[in-house]
């Protein structure tokens, strides 16, 4: 009896219709596409992406080139090098990260002592050409004086969770 | 001068003919796909094509236009005459067999006596262009694909075959016009509820014909790429693309004129057939049409990919004892007078 019913259920296409009655309801279902350039999806506050380094308000650059992160960069894209400066504070001379070794992990972000290199919100960049995947100390700075302002509000956002 | 106006004036009415029933078909193919993209898109809760031109609508024409700038490529050790040959040997047969479809109950370019046997007799001639596409291009992948596509069509013609007998014991005539008007009187006067289990054999089995999904083994992205035109590339491989979307069409509209009565209203015989005597039979052939083509991207929207052993033994163990069982019953009807069809 079960076999007749088997055979009477593949006979009728039941389990074809019941696929065909899903697909034919979702025809109609909200459309949930997300239409990039035009439409965004909200972002969180510990969002990882472009690197910066931050300076304090009076304009001097927090790093102090202790090279915490580039002990704890498991990629090893950070390459850094130190030197004294003229006022016999330690700085760095060249600080590069690498982004095609980077893998946005955030843990330069973590260990750093003074909130210098952090990652923003930045993520709609490209390269057109071989080295340009280096980011220089300069170039670093630069991104981080362009964003300091969200970079700042995102830091006190997240302050009462850490 | 007059004379020669009498020489050429049939042919070139028959040409003039031929390239308004073509020139809308192409058009058709073009925003068939463009339908596919959408329905399928919206099946699964995307939006599909929306940026070419308002809501996408010269998304095909795009894609017309690159396919036509992009370069052939001729394999090294192909056969390079089989190789070009091989498209337009697809594409013909699906384009001819057109010259024999009823669009209303006068306008047919050639209304032949035996139009059903010339359609089937054109539709087998499509799996030459397959098997020569695979053969010529002299690669592993494009010859399997070939063959499965191949052995695939020819298992499916029988059961296909056997369906359109039915159609022709229950019209009386090979001509398509007269099968057409034998459906005459009603909804239930068409033929797709007596002949019901040959109306979905001879549909799943139009499928199967044009390998599309879940029949389409002949292109498997795993194991044999786009199977028999997986080197053919620009305006040879856009010329595939259209002769299997013209089958398609070519089907549907078949299967409107065999089993849903054609250009016939479908509120013949009820007491609102007046409302709808101002519009055109075409219109109601091409709404049938549509609504069968609609079927086919449905398909393809909710089956996964048929297993081989599976295809065949669903063509030579399933649908052919079924077309041959109601082969047998439609006699039985025949014999009975059981009216409004066999009387």
């Amino acid at each position: 009896m079960d076999r007749f019913g088997n055979f009477l259920k593949s006979l009728t296409l039941r389990e074809m219709r019941k696929g065909l009655g899903v697909t034919g309801r979702y025809l109609f279902k909200r459309k949930i596409t997300v239409q990039y350039p035009d439409e965004k999806t909200p972002q969180s506050n510990r969002f990882r992406g472009l690197h910066a380094l931050r300076r304090y308000p009076n304009g001097e650059e927090r790093c102090i080139a202790c090279k915490l992160c580039e002990a704890v960069c498991p990629a090893l894209a950070i390459t850094i090098e130190a030197e004294e400066r003229a006022d016999g504070t330690r700085r760095t001379t060249r600080y590069d990260i690498d982004l095609f070794k980077c893998i946005y992990c955030g843990f330069c972000e973590e260990s750093c002592p003074v909130d210098s290199i952090v990652e923003t919100r930045v993520f709609e960049y490209s390269f057109e050409n071989r080295g340009e995947n280096i980011m220089t100390k300069e170039m670093l700075l630069e991104i981080g004086d362009r964003h300091e302002a969200q970079i700042a509000a995102d830091r006190v956002a997240d302050a009462p969770y850490r | 001068m007059a004379e020669f106006w009498e020489l050429i004036r049939e042919p070139l009415f028959i040409v003039l003919k031929i390239v308004a029933i073509v020139a809308p078909l192409m058009l058709a193919v073009a925003y068939l796909t463009y339908a596919e993209r959408k329905i399928i898109g919206y099946m699964q809760v995307r939006i599909g094509p929306n940026r070419v031109g308002p809501r996408g609508w010269l998304q095909p024409i795009a894609d017309a236009l690159k396919l036509l700038m992009k370069e052939i490529i001729v394999p090294g050790n192909s056969d390079r005459f089989l190789f070009l040959i091989a498209p337009m040997l697809s594409l013909a047969p699906a384009l001819a067999a057109w010259a024999v479809l009823p669009f209303t109950d006068t306008l047919v370019l050639a209304d032949i006596d035996a139009s059903l046997l010339y359609i089937l007799a054109l539709t087998s001639m499509g799996v030459y262009g397959v098997i020569i596409a695979g053969w010529a291009t002299n690669s592993k992948y494009a010859f399997l694909g070939a063959m499965r596509s191949g052995a695939q069509i020819v298992s499916y013609e029988i059961a296909m075959g056997f369906a359109l007998v039915g159609v022709l014991i229950a019209g009386g005539s090979l001509n398509l016009r007269e099968i057409v008007l034998a459906q005459q009187g009603s909804l239930l006067h068409w033929f797709w509820l007596p002949l019901f289990p040959l109306f979905i054999i001879y549909f799943i089995s139009s499928v199967a014909e044009t390998n599309r999904a879940p029949f389409d083994v002949a292109e498997g992205e795993s194991e044999i790429v786009a199977g028999f035109h997986v080197e053919y590339s620009g305006m040879a491989f856009a010329v595939f693309f259209l002769a299997e979307y013209a089958n398609m069409i070519l089907l549907a509209t078949l299967a409107a004129l065999m089993f849903l009565g054609g250009w016939l209203s479908p509120f013949e015989g009820t007491w609102i057939e007046s409302w709808f005597t101002w519009v055109p039979g075409v219109f109601w052939l091409l709404a049938k049409t549509s609504l069968i083509l609609f079927f086919y991207l449905w398909l393809r929207a909710t089956f996964p990919r048929y297993r081989y052993d599976q295809i065949m033994r669903l063509g030579w163990k399933v649908f052919i004892p079924i077309t041959i069982v109601w082969l047998v019953v439609e006699g039985a009807a025949v014999m009975a007078d059981i009216g409004p069809w066999f009387d």
